[in-house]
């Protein structure tokens, strides 16, 4: 693993320098540049198709970069000899789909990869775990699989397995967007106790009254550029750009 | 008398060529296709045979110089004989093909989803040469190939020509559970490895403890269809002298002289044992598959 490179908190722990990627001939992401500090919670909203999804799965290497820098707490994700496995301990990622592991109930959906990857004790994770269950509202579940979980109490359970292998940063990829109207609520307070805790988020999402309430900072994204971006105060009301101001005329 | 209604009933006049739903699976070659037929047979199956071959001597009137109740008793005093060794001799050597099989097999069906390219493209090939040449072509190159004894330090060891027949057998076995696992391990959504991978699993973690665990199940069905069927190809070894069930009925026959008459109920009863071992298995699997089918 590479060292830290010196870095330290009061510098951006995700920073992102003129990002490019492609899927053959179809480029997505043209130049993508921005930092995240620690603490902060970033939202990516956008047409489909604009490269929103892309451009956070870049972030923990899920998708690898032809051109550009991405740099998590000093750290080069665009390197051949990067330790993939190091880097996704410190960056979580929560997905649209859930993703839980069907053949296991949701304790042990959380307490795995604490135990086999960073070879935890089992009674500690078990403990933080149940503790997760509780934070994200679903004591009484731990023994239920994830096909008898509603969506929004499968997600909450993703977001839960994440959280297990604290890690320093979490990735949320149009995590409602598979939810319906009244599950997206319980989902969105509990991504709402972490900002509040602290955690540094990134969401890609469609759920602007959300974005404009948790949100720091929100980046617009179309054809794989960031258009505009500015805190939410700002944003929501003076946008400049036309492509920007269409996208919000639909949605507002 | 119900009213006829157009268009239900009969065709209508305003009726339009319409194209009907396309359903892939009614056109996919079905891989379990042997053992849902067999299945399917009523379970008497087995008396209406025995009674064909039982009537055959009578029937054949031609040929025969010999009652219903003579071929009977004749094969009644050969049934321990047939059963006892041949039998359990065939059984035995179905579970080592399958055993033998079934390791390699599974180490190939890694090999083919295996991140290295040179090695997937060798597994891949190892695999269609075996699934897809003729069974006895194996057996007898096997048979030749391989040396009749190996010395280990030393110490002359014997390989008898059943050893041979396991090993030619376990080929087009493993080349087969080769692409079951390959099959069921392609069969779980990529968004699984995604999730496994995000929460730092290593890609060999992600196999066994994520992916494999998920499809195990769904590889038994078709893992006992082909038991059932290397069962039923087991008669092969006979041509290579092996003395399993086929062999030792013909050397029945030959002790009675091969009369005509006997030909029919022997062979009969020969099929009737293949059918016994067989359909039970072919239920259990294909009620597993149903099981199965369920949850994913």
């Amino acid at each position: 693993m590479t060292p830290n490179s010196g870095w330290t908190p009061d510098q951006p722990i995700i920073s992102l320098r003129n990002v490019h990627k492609s899927f053959g001939e179809l480029e997505v992401l043209k130049g993508v540049t921005f930092d995240v500090m620690k603490g902060e919670v970033v939202c990516i909203i956008g047409p489909s198709g604009s490269g929103k999804s892309t451009l956070i799965r870049c972030i923990n290497a899920l998708n690898d970069i032809q051109e550009g820098s991405i740099q998590v707490e000093g750290q080069e994700v665009h390197d051949a000899h990067l330790d993939k496995l190091e880097l996704r301990k410190k960056v979580g990622m929560v997905f649209q789909q859930y993703n839980l592991f069907p053949h296991k109930t949701a304790l042990q959906n959380i307490m795995m990869a604490p135990v086999k990857v960073l070879k935890e004790p089992k009674e500690e994770v078990e403990k933080r775990a149940r503790a997760l269950m509780a934070k994200v509202r679903l004591q009484g579940k731990e023994d239920a699989y994830p096909g008898e979980l509603s969506g929004g109490q499968q997600q909450r359970v993703a977001i839960a397995r994440s959280l297990a292998m604290r890690p320093d940063v979490m990735l949320f990829d149009e995590v409602t967007a598979a939810l319906d109207p009244e599950t997206v609520k319980e989902v969105l307070v509990t991504i709402k106790d972490l900002a509040a805790e602290g955690m540094t988020c990134i969401l890609v999402t469609h759920e602007m009254g959300f974005a404009r309430e948790v949100a720091d900072h929100i980046y617009f994204t179309d054809r794989g550029v960031i258009v505009e971006h500015g805190p939410p105060a700002t944003f929501f009301t003076e946008a400049s750009d036309p492509r920007t101001k269409e996208f919000l005329s639909q949605i507002l | 008398m119900a009213r006829d209604i157009p268009g239900i009933a009969a065709p209508a006049r305003t009726d339009l060529p319409v194209l009907k739903p396309f359903r892939p699976g009614s056109f996919a070659p079905d891989s379990m296709a042997w053992s849902r037929w067999l299945a399917g047979l009523p379970p008497w199956t087995p008396l209406a045979l025995l009674a064909v071959a039982f009537a055959w001597p009578t029937v054949a009137v031609a040929q025969t110089d010999m009652s219903a109740g003579e071929a009977w008793g004749i094969l009644v005093r050969w049934i321990p004989f047939i059963v006892g060794s041949g039998f359990v001799f065939t059984v035995l050597i179905s579970i080592l093909s399958m055993l033998i099989g079934t390791l390699l097999g599974a180490m190939l069906g890694l090999a083919q989803i295996s991140k290295n390219g040179l090695v997937r493209r060798f597994a891949w090939s190892v695999t269609q040469l075996f699934r897809n040449s003729p069974w006895l072509v194996i057996l007898y190159i096997v048979l030749l190939a391989l040396p009749f004894e190996v010395v280990i330090f030393g110490a002359v060891l014997a390989i008898p020509d059943w050893v041979k027949a396991v090993f030619g057998l376990s080929l087009p076995i493993m080349a087969n559970i080769s692409e079951i696992v390959r099959g069921a391990v392609q069969s779980v959504p990529t968004a699984q490895w995604e999730a496994s991978e995000s929460l730092a699993f290593s890609r060999r973690q992600t196999l066994w403890q994520i992916i494999l665990p998920q499809c195990f199940k769904r590889m038994i069905p078709p893992w006992m269809n082909w038991y059932a069927i290397l069962t039923m190809a087991t008669p092969l070894c006979s041509l290579l002298g092996v003395e399993e069930t086929i062999t030792l009925t013909r050397q029945a026959l030959e002790a009675e002289n091969n009369r005509p008459a006997l030909l029919v109920p022997f062979y009969g009863f020969a099929l009737i044992l293949f059918f016994a071992y067989c359909y039970p298995i072919a239920r259990w699997t294909i009620s597993l598959e149903r099981k199965f089918a369920v949850k994913l």
